[in-house]
């Protein structure tokens, strides 16, 4: 009871960090490029949605609505200044340059909204519903049930859309998909542009369980990496199947043998599962064609 | 070394600028304020806490000042100084105001692993060094001869038997278990509780820790609630505070939660949301019900200069207050008792001190070398959270 208990807990902690990890995978899929400032993007989702809703007293679909749009922009921004300039010149400073600009954003939603952690109210989480005798809040289902959805659109576009198909026609010989006819500096920017969207959309929902603050990205940005990675980055539905498995995993660990054991046995199981499965659990090798 | 020669550079600027403006040097001297600083969070999750340091501490200098000051008139000023509850930013700026600013005395805010990176520099650097909200064991018990680290605050140790106490007698616990925060302040806690569960002779259902961002806290608790724990003692910040008690909600668990003071420092009740209203937890002061003279005055001092305090429960958190007042008035005595500024002065001056009628109690001889703590087990009230609003538990 005490395992079935910490797996409810756990997935749904775990289908945050894969939600906010598709992110990593769609910026990785459309550009071979990861946004470092990920976690600072969720973070942004949360302050604006915050500041529109609760300090403006605006409508909530509104607040909702202008958040993921000014995410989106946000998403341009970062591709624009600290990913396009590096990756013309074939450097790897993007790295570099993504995880700096995701420090300023925090800094600068410090100096501005300031550093107090403040609460995001929701009616899904006013009341817990009981599930096998453990509270979970109608929130805690419906991020499971977006991060799927979002997984599961993934794949339809790449596989089956003509767009997808130019997406990763863009990452595997950019030339060439310039050359057919291809916006490839605007596919590359509209995967950034998505990709914070889902941060920014993932920021909103953890934010009324969580709390609202300006490092609140912080912790979920690192973790939703080492997902991306565990799920093997290219895979949607991999992101997200690692982002549950690792969050039940966390869960049952500390339910089982307690906290002092969680980052050390769950982080070994994790390097143990990437030496097994080095693309990660649904990744696939990449193929260079000569 | 430094600092003597600096002072000795000022005294000859100062003699020489008398001379030249035919005014006695006695005079300028008395013009020069004597400064004193505070580090604490004055921003972040404890940032409240940080803002009723402040307040206490500026009510007694005000009192001060009005008084004529120190030291044959000269008037005290506040500097403070945010560490934004990081160690590294606390002892950086704890620096500056030894060095730049040359403050007579230093004042500590919330947090325990703050606290304990100044103490080795203020030791190092012979300035007393005020803890007025930090509980951990080591801050005053630190080993150092001479030792320059006062408290006008709760003492983990002690706060530990008391809680521990108080469990036992409101709840008959026979079987409690502890949620730390993961940090050194945690540490010194599950010592201290380790220690008073064990006194007590109570049998331990576990222990369980919990990282500052983590989001969800619920498999901790599930660990605990199947060890069949009859309380939980509670030592965590507001954010992951909060955590807990909406993870005891998911659970549905309505076990007793008795708290160290740390969930008093920032905007709890407005994250715990209902769990809020469900802890206990200490204090050293409580501005509600009836006031000592001093009690009344310092009160009515705080709604004069502060809008929004319009009672009692707008003194939040309280203990930040009283702590920080009580500790001005007795830096304040020991600088006169010392006629001077220097630290090993003022150090010798708070082992001097006899009697203070303060806010908190009356203190007879607070300090001794072999005590450097002015409070203790006898001076703590159990409160609760009702509203927003800290007010005390009925005895």
């Amino acid at each position: 009871m005490l395992a079935v208990m910490a797996m409810i807990s756990g997935f749904g902690l775990g289908s945050m960090y894969g939600l906010l990890a598709l992110g990593f995978s769609l910026t990785y899929t459309a550009s071979n490029t990861v946004n470092f400032a990920q976690g600072s993007a969720m973070m942004l989702g949360a302050v604006l949605c915050y500041t529109f809703a609760v300090t403006l007293e605006w409508n909530i679909l509104s607040s909702i609505s202008l958040t993921l749009l000014l995410c989106a922009v946000w998403g341009l921004l970062v591709e624009r200044f600290t990913v396009r300039p590096f990756v013309r010149h074939g450097s790897p400073a993007w790295l570099m340059a993504t995880l700096a600009l995701g420090i300023v954003l925090e800094n600068a939603v410090l100096f501005t909204f300031g550093k107090e952690p403040r609460s995001l109210p929701s009616p899904l989480t006013a009341q817990p519903l009981s599930i096998a005798g453990l509270g979970v809040y109608p929130l805690q289902i419906v991020i499971p049930v977006v991060g799927l959805l979002v997984a599961l659109g993934l794949q339809l576009v790449f596989r089956h859309t003509l767009r997808g198909k130019a997406w990763l026609a863009v990452v595997q010989n950019p030339d060439a998909a310039q050359l057919m006819g291809i916006n490839v500096t605007g596919m590359i920017a509209a995967a950034y542009a998505l990709s914070t969207v889902f941060a920014g959309g993932a920021g909103m929902l953890i934010a009324p369980l969580f709390n609202v603050s300006s490092d609140m990205g912080t912790l979920f940005g690192i973790k939703a990496f080492a997902v991306a990675i565990l799920g093997g980055i290219t895979s949607a539905w991999g992101v997200m199947l690692a982002g549950c498995a690792y969050g039940v995993l966390e869960a049952l660990i500390t339910a089982l043998f307690g906290s002092s054991y969680t980052h050390v046995v769950t982080f070994t199981l994790v390097i143990i599962a990437l030496a097994c499965m080095p693309h990660g659990l649904l990744g696939r090798a990449g193929v260079n064609k000569v | 070394m430094v600092r003597a020669r600096a002072m000795r550079t000022a005294e000859l600027w100062c003699l020489v600028t008398s001379v030249l403006l035919g005014v006695p040097a006695a005079s300028v001297w008395a013009a020069e304020p004597i400064k004193v600083g505070l580090v604490a969070a004055l921003s972040g999750q404890s940032a409240k806490s940080g803002e009723a340091i402040t307040r206490g501490l500026t009510i007694a200098i005000d009192e001060i000042n009005t008084r004529g000051g120190l030291l044959g008139g000269r008037q005290l000023t506040l500097i403070r100084r945010d560490d934004e509850s990081n160690p590294s930013k606390g002892q950086i700026a704890a620096r500056e105001l030894i060095f730049k600013e040359k403050v007579a005395a230093l004042f500590g805010g919330i947090d325990s692993p703050v606290s304990l990176a100044i103490v080795p520099l203020v030791n190092k650097e012979k300035v007393p060094f005020m803890g007025v909200w930090a509980a951990a064991t080591p801050i005053t018990r630190n080993g150092a001869n001479p030792n320059f680290v006062f408290r006008v605050s709760a003492v983990d140790e002690l706060v530990d038997k008391a809680l521990v106490q108080y469990a036992v007698k409101k709840y008959g616990a026979k079987r409690p278990a502890m949620m730390l925060i993961n940090n050194p302040w945690g540490e010194s806690n599950e010592k201290g509780l380790t220690a008073a569960i064990a006194s007590a002779q109570l049998e331990t259902a576990g222990i369980e820790k919990f990282e500052g961002n983590d989001a969800d806290m619920v498999p901790q608790l599930l660990r605990l609630k199947a060890a069949q724990a009859d309380v939980i003692f509670l030592v965590a910040t507001v954010a992951p505070g909060a955590q807990v008690m909406k993870g005891l909600e998911r659970l549905e668990w309505t076990v007793p939660v008795v708290s160290h003071w740390g969930i008093s420092g920032g905007r709890f009740p407005e994250l715990a949301g209902k769990g809020a209203q469900h802890v206990e937890f200490i204090q050293t002061y409580s501005f509600f019900g009836s006031q000592s003279a001093v009690g009344q005055k310092v009160l009515a001092a705080l709604q004069a200069k502060y809008p929004d305090i319009k009672g009692p429960g707008d003194v939040t958190p309280p203990v930040g207050v009283a702590n920080a007042y009580d500790a001005m008035h007795l830096i304040a005595l020991a600088i006169g008792q010392a006629g001077s500024t220097d630290g090993e002065k003022i150090r010798q001056g708070l082992y001097a001190i006899e009697t203070y009628d303060g806010l908190i109690k009356t203190y007879h001889r607070p300090f001794s070398p072999d005590n450097h703590d002015a409070l203790n087990e006898n001076d703590y009230v159990m409160v609760h959270y009702v509203g927003e609003q800290i007010e005390p538990l009925a005895k």
